[in-house]
């Protein structure tokens, strides 16, 4: 089995809000993330893939395919785009660290049938990223 | 939903390798420069990987200025600009990175319960990194 990684960068913006809760209570746990006009990062997305090296190829995905998917479902949706207003899975989803790998992740599968998806991390800023293994 | 979150952290600190059931000649053959009577130091990057499901109301694993606050008071307000041969864990414990990495993990197991926590990674330099998972594999 041979793991291969694939880096996407795009930038975003959000804030953490949950509608059910008063203003006090969301500051209190979102803190400085709760602002409702919003705030940044340059996120990192690093995709793993594993598979069996193809005999005749060499390849365990065509990198141009995951490329390409990358481009749409990551880059062209999120990328230079408020999460929270035009991405729909987060009109009912804070789009947190975790949530936002989480979406990645299903928009992923359900369109890469080239190699099978290991894991998806995604960077928030240097210092933080989350893995999703497609766990329940 | 599980999902694992990952932390880094940065802090400098000095030590030297060398245990006293060696004979001098044995503890510069093994540790070689690290064995410096007058020690040496490192920017120690550690990364600190919990895990747990993704709460539906905050949509987080845990908080992160609880995590924070946990390492902060437990690891690097204790360890950061120290020479680590002094501090109660490395009294009889030679601070290589392998120790280190195994006496940070049991710190938080004890002090950190907001999530579980999966495992503590450790960059001495940019060369050599260390994990522990409390004895379990460290995932890929």
């Amino acid at each position: 089995m041979i793991y291969l990684t694939r880096k996407c960068e795009f930038s975003a913006s959000h804030y953490y809000h949950n509608p059910e809760w008063t203003d006090e209570q969301n500051r209190r746990v979102f803190g400085k993330c709760a602002n409702l006009n919003g705030h940044g990062h340059n996120y990192t997305l690093e995709v793993t893939v594993k598979g069996a090296v193809d005999p005749v190829t060499g390849f365990v995905v065509d990198l141009k395919e995951l490329k390409d998917i990358l481009n749409r479902e990551v880059a062209d949706a999120m990328d230079h785009r408020h999460l929270n207003k035009e991405v729909p899975e987060f009109a009912s989803k804070i789009p947190t660290t975790e949530n936002i790998a989480i979406a990645i992740w299903q928009r992923l599968v359900e369109n890469l049938h080239v190699a099978k998806l290991h894991r998806v991390r995604l960077y928030e800023m240097p210092d933080l990223f989350v893995d999703f293994y497609g766990e329940a | 939903m599980k999902a694992y979150l990952t932390r880094r952290y940065i802090f400098s600190a000095s030590h030297r390798l060398h245990a006293d059931a060696l004979s001098d000649e044995q503890n510069w053959s093994t540790y070689g420069k690290c064995n410096n009577p007058h020690g040496h130091g490192h920017n120690y990057s550690l990364e600190v990987t919990v895990s747990g499901q993704v709460g539906t109301e905050t949509g987080m694993v845990c908080n992160l200025v609880d995590l924070d606050k946990a390492v902060r008071h437990s690891v690097l307000d204790r360890f950061d600009h120290q020479n680590l041969n002094t501090l109660n864990e490395f009294a009889a414990l030679v601070p290589t990175t392998e120790n280190l990495t195994e006496v940070i993990y049991n710190i938080l197991k004890q002090c950190f319960h907001s999530a579980h926590l999966e495992k503590v990674r450790i960059e001495e330099t940019l060369k050599n990194s260390f994990e522990y998972a409390g004895g379990a594999e460290p995932r890929p």
